[in-house]
């Protein structure tokens, strides 16, 4: 068996969510790299879309921000922030990557502080376009490390909604119809929300974690359902690809 | 409509739809002048202390650093910053105390560099009040809304979140769908800057690649600065009509500055210093290091080409321009890990 490390894995993972022929909101860091490696295996044709304005770049090298010139290098389009988000908006986008410091059994997340809002102990850097993402793009998919500090009962701070307080909820807000989170991937195991009632359960444990490991690190009840399959190791080819031609600095994989 | 909602966050940079429409019919003319100056002349002009201000690019990407060093550099106080996906620019302008105020759709972040020491200690000690949030789109909207001469414009972004309890936007029920919808105010900033590629003496505009949110910010500042890497003649600009991104009846100033986004990313012209960034983030981890880089690149320089040069000059610049054209690999070394 190839060595390999958690973030290897959640890029693997994350790159095989995502179907071919669809499009995808992505943000900094390991976001790219998913999406970049699902263009070169299973999904040649996933347009891949920044919130900065860049709309089908072929990305030469990891960009450092959603904004700079690798997200439009050799692009179909180079656009504004109005103009995909209103894309999104009017329900062009698919997918969306996010990221979170803590996230609720309902998929929602905080990107804004720990502690309180107005003294708070932890500033983060916000919504940026997380909130935009998580209204209005068809499927979210979130990308974090699962931890008791993370996986919590309740947020310090709702940035971006998940399914908000359950069935039914983000309509009755006034988000987008069908949409929410999809997809839950961490150093540890997948997730997904129940149909009914909306809350996360395990869909697959990684290659040596145990089901008790995951429940240790879950600040709530996760739903487990009676069979919990083992997550896919990363493939070699999957492996060669990040580490040779994706990522070769190591800038976002280490 | 019924008013379902309001969030709590301080409602900045809103005008009645009507003292807009004064402002910009007696401030802004559409008489053709030149509006060159030096960029000196320009930030005393423009820019006065305790405004509430955006800037053009994204945090690192095509922002105007050259009038963020001269803001600092005059002294600015009490500003309020539209943080608007920023990054370096509110770092260093949190760090050195020109900005007092946020209004936060992204801040205290370096991206992918990870999170701003110095932003971040600012908030975390009480010293800069984030007195309103809002999502990078709800931010691109507000200025979309000024720009359009509305008072708000509905989206359905923000919505169910504690970023809409703590923004300055309501949410109303549609009268349409019957939906609830959440309208964002118009934003009307004091001023903003923003750098482009190329422009005329008289501030037509052309930007190469994403414009971002710079179309309608243009629109939506009640003062605009204009900072360009090369200003070129009318002539060129009317060749090519469709790519004008900002005419020049937006624009009250119009300052050269070749490399002015440096340490970010030009797109077409040079990448982000990295190397330079590195140095940053690491001296801002203390009030001392903040000093000591606010000493060596802004105060010890009269102006943004005596800080080129300071920062490795002409060969630094062609590197960046390289880099910028994959011709060289991208070294980061707040990358490198231990």
């Amino acid at each position: 068996m190839m060595d390999y490390t958690a973030t290897e894995l959640m890029a693997c993972v994350a790159s095989r969510t995502l179907e071919d022929g669809r499009s995808v909101l992505v943000g900094t860091g390991l976001p790219m790299v998913a999406a970049a490696l699902a263009q070169r295996l299973h999904a040649p044709n996933l347009l891949i879309i920044f919130e900065a304005g860049g709309i089908g770049p072929r990305i030469p090298t990891i960009p450092i921000s959603v904004g700079d010139s690798r997200t439009f290098h050799r692009a179909i389009m180079a656009a504004s922030m109005d103009y995909v988000m209103s894309c999104a908006q009017l329900g062009l986008v698919d997918y969306a990557f996010l990221g979170a410091a803590q996230i609720d059994p309902y998929g929602n997340l905080n990107t804004t502080v720990i502690g309180s809002h107005d003294r708070p102990r932890i500033r983060l850097p916000g919504s940026g376009g997380g909130n935009d993402a998580g209204s209005l793009c068809w499927r979210t998919i979130i990308l974090m490390m699962q931890d008791r500090r993370r996986f919590v009962e309740r947020l310090d701070f709702l940035t971006t909604p998940g399914y908000l307080t359950g069935p039914g909820a983000r309509e009755r807000a006034g988000l987008p119809w069908g949409t929410g989170p999809y997809r839950v991937i961490t150093q540890l195991g997948v997730m997904d929300f129940d149909e009914v009632s909306k809350r996360m359960r395990l869909l697959s444990r990684h290659p040596g974690v145990t089901l008790e490991d995951i429940i240790e690190n879950t600040g709530f009840q996760l739903i487990i359902p009676e069979e919990v399959p083992v997550t896919e190791p990363p493939r070699e080819e999957e492996l060669r690809l990040l580490r040779e031609v994706i990522d070769p600095a190591g800038i976002v994989i280490g | 409509m019924r008013v379902l909602e309001e969030g709590r966050g301080e409602l900045l940079g809103w005008l009645d739809p009507d003292e807009a429409r004064r402002w910009m019919a007696e401030r802004k003319s559409r008489s053709p002048v030149d509006k060159r100056m030096n960029l000196r002349e320009a930030v005393e002009r423009f820019t006065h202390d305790g405004d509430y201000f955006a800037l053009g690019g994204f945090g690192h990407i095509r922002v105007s650093m050259a009038a963020i060093y001269e803001m600092i550099r005059r002294g600015r106080r009490h500003m309020a910053m539209a943080a608007k996906t920023a990054v370096h620019d509110v770092d260093i302008l949190i760090a050195s105390g020109v900005v007092d105020r946020v209004e936060c759709a992204y801040s205290f972040g370096h991206e992918l560099r990870g999170l701003s020491p110095a932003g971040r200690r600012a908030v975390e000690g009480g010293r800069v009040k984030v007195v309103a949030e809002i999502s990078n789109a709800g931010f691109q909207w507000r200025f979309k809304a000024a720009a359009m001469g509305l008072s708000f414009l509905p989206t359905r972004v923000m919505l169910g979140s504690d970023t809409l309890r703590y923004s300055s936007a309501k949410v109303v029920e549609d009268p349409f769908s019957g939906k609830p919808i959440c309208l964002l105010p118009a934003c009307y900033p004091d001023f903003a800057i923003i750098h482009v590629h190329r422009c005329d003496r008289y501030g037509n505009s052309q930007i190469d690649g994403i414009t971002i949110e710079d179309s309608d910010l243009a629109r939506a500042a009640k003062r605009l600065i204009i900072t360009t890497e090369e200003i070129v003649d009318e002539d060129l600009i009317r060749m090519e009509p469709e790519r004008t991104v900002i005419p020049y009846y937006l624009v009250d100033a119009v300052c050269e500055v070749p490399y002015g986004s440096h340490p970010g990313n030009m797109p077409g012209l040079y990448y982000s210093d990295e190397e330079h960034m590195a140095e940053w983030l690491k001296l801002s981890r203390t009030d001392e290091g903040v000093k000591e880089y606010l000493d060596k690149y802004i105060f010890s320089v009269e102006d943004f080409s005596q800080y080129i040069e300071l920062v490795g000059g002409r060969k630094k610049m062609e590197y960046l321009r390289r880099l910028e054209m994959l011709e060289e690999p991208l070294r980061a070394p707040w990358a490198v890990r231990g």
